[in-house]
């Protein structure tokens, strides 16, 4: 089976996204008052083949952990659906 | 002394590193191509400066997988000396070889100028023969340097002296004000637990030639050199 999941990595809330900061600021300047505090992260999708979602959740985990986001300044959730054939 | 420089796709301070430790510091050299396995009996690894992988994903985190990388975390485990600078640094913390992270400048910006770093302390080989009263003018040239990690690991490093260089400027002084990047606690550089392994934002390699009319990171590179000298051993047994 085939499986796309959509991974969310966002700056660890405690540390200063910079980028975000910048956003935020031209909100003002845009004229959209009421929006405060952007964050900017990630989005990753990609496939896995693998026999039940548990075991493609679990390697989404596993590629989380080990490369696609760094738990030092970043913490990651995401989303799995099988893919109709 | 041997050194081997790992050349990643995109290093481009690997010439600048060869030609500093081989012209100027007279040490035998070798490139070590990314996806070798083979670190043909350096005594000391250097991973260079530059956007290994194109700095996809976040800085580090593709060439800390490569086949090379296999081989110096083996090598690193066993004792051997490691130095990881700008680009190296940002790999040997995703490596976790060293602890914390390199996030993005605190203004977003590219840097690309000298700064001045003040030995912490003179107890790993990189800083041992350097005289904590002096400033030394390196460059830096980065756009994700500035370092962080949680209080806790910063407290630990505290306590083990794994805390090498410190932005301050050109008197000593260290400040906010001389903290180009954000870096907590105006961290320049650090070592681990073991202090056989380094990683420091500002290019030494690039301070080293008479011609270029600043040679106080060649004080770095000779402090390593002699200490490690010193105490030769041999890694690969």
């Amino acid at each position: 089976m085939k499986f796309i999941a959509e991974i969310n990595i966002m700056p660890l809330k405690a540390l200063l996204d910079p980028q975000g900061k910048a956003v935020t600021n031209s909100m003002k300047n845009i004229g959209f008052e009421n929006i405060s505090n952007v964050r900017i992260g990630k989005h990753i999708t990609l496939e896995i083949d693998a026999d039940e979602e548990e075991r493609a959740m679990e390697q989404v985990n596993d590629a989380c952990n080990k490369i696609l986001a760094n738990p030092i300044m970043e913490g990651y959730d995401y989303t799995i659906r099988k893919v109709e054939d | 002394m041997k050194f081997g420089v790992v050349v990643f796709p995109g290093s481009n301070c690997d010439h600048d590193t060869v030609y500093t430790l081989r012209e100027i510091l007279d040490q035998e050299v070798v490139e070590l191509w990314h996806k070798d396995t083979d670190l043909q009996d350096v005594d000391m690894i250097i991973l260079p400066g530059g956007f290994s992988y194109g700095d996809y994903l976040r800085s580090g985190a593709i060439a800390r997988y490569s086949p090379i990388m296999g081989k110096v975390i083996e090598f690193a485990e066993r004792g051997g000396y490691v130095l990881g600078i700008c680009n190296g640094f940002q790999i040997l913390c995703e490596a976790g070889l060293l602890p914390g992270a390199l996030l993005h400048n605190q203004n977003q910006k590219f840097i690309c100028k000298n700064i001045y770093i003040l030995p912490d302390n003179n107890e790993a080989p990189v800083n041992r023969l350097l005289d904590k009263e002096k400033p030394l003018k390196i460059p830096i040239a980065h756009g994700e340097g500035r370092y962080f990690a949680s209080p806790e690991t910063l407290s630990m490093m505290r306590q083990n002296n794994q805390i090498l260089f410190r932005y301050c400027n050109d008197s000593g002084e260290i400040s906010e004000q001389y903290n180009p990047n954000g870096s907590v606690e105006n961290i320049a550089g650090v070592c681990n637990e073991t202090k056989n392994v380094f990683g420091m934002m500002p290019h030494p390699e690039r301070a080293a030639d008479d011609e270029l009319g600043n040679t106080d990171g060649r004080l770095i590179l000779e402090s390593l050199i002699k200490i490690i000298l010193e105490k030769k051993i041999s890694y690969y047994n």
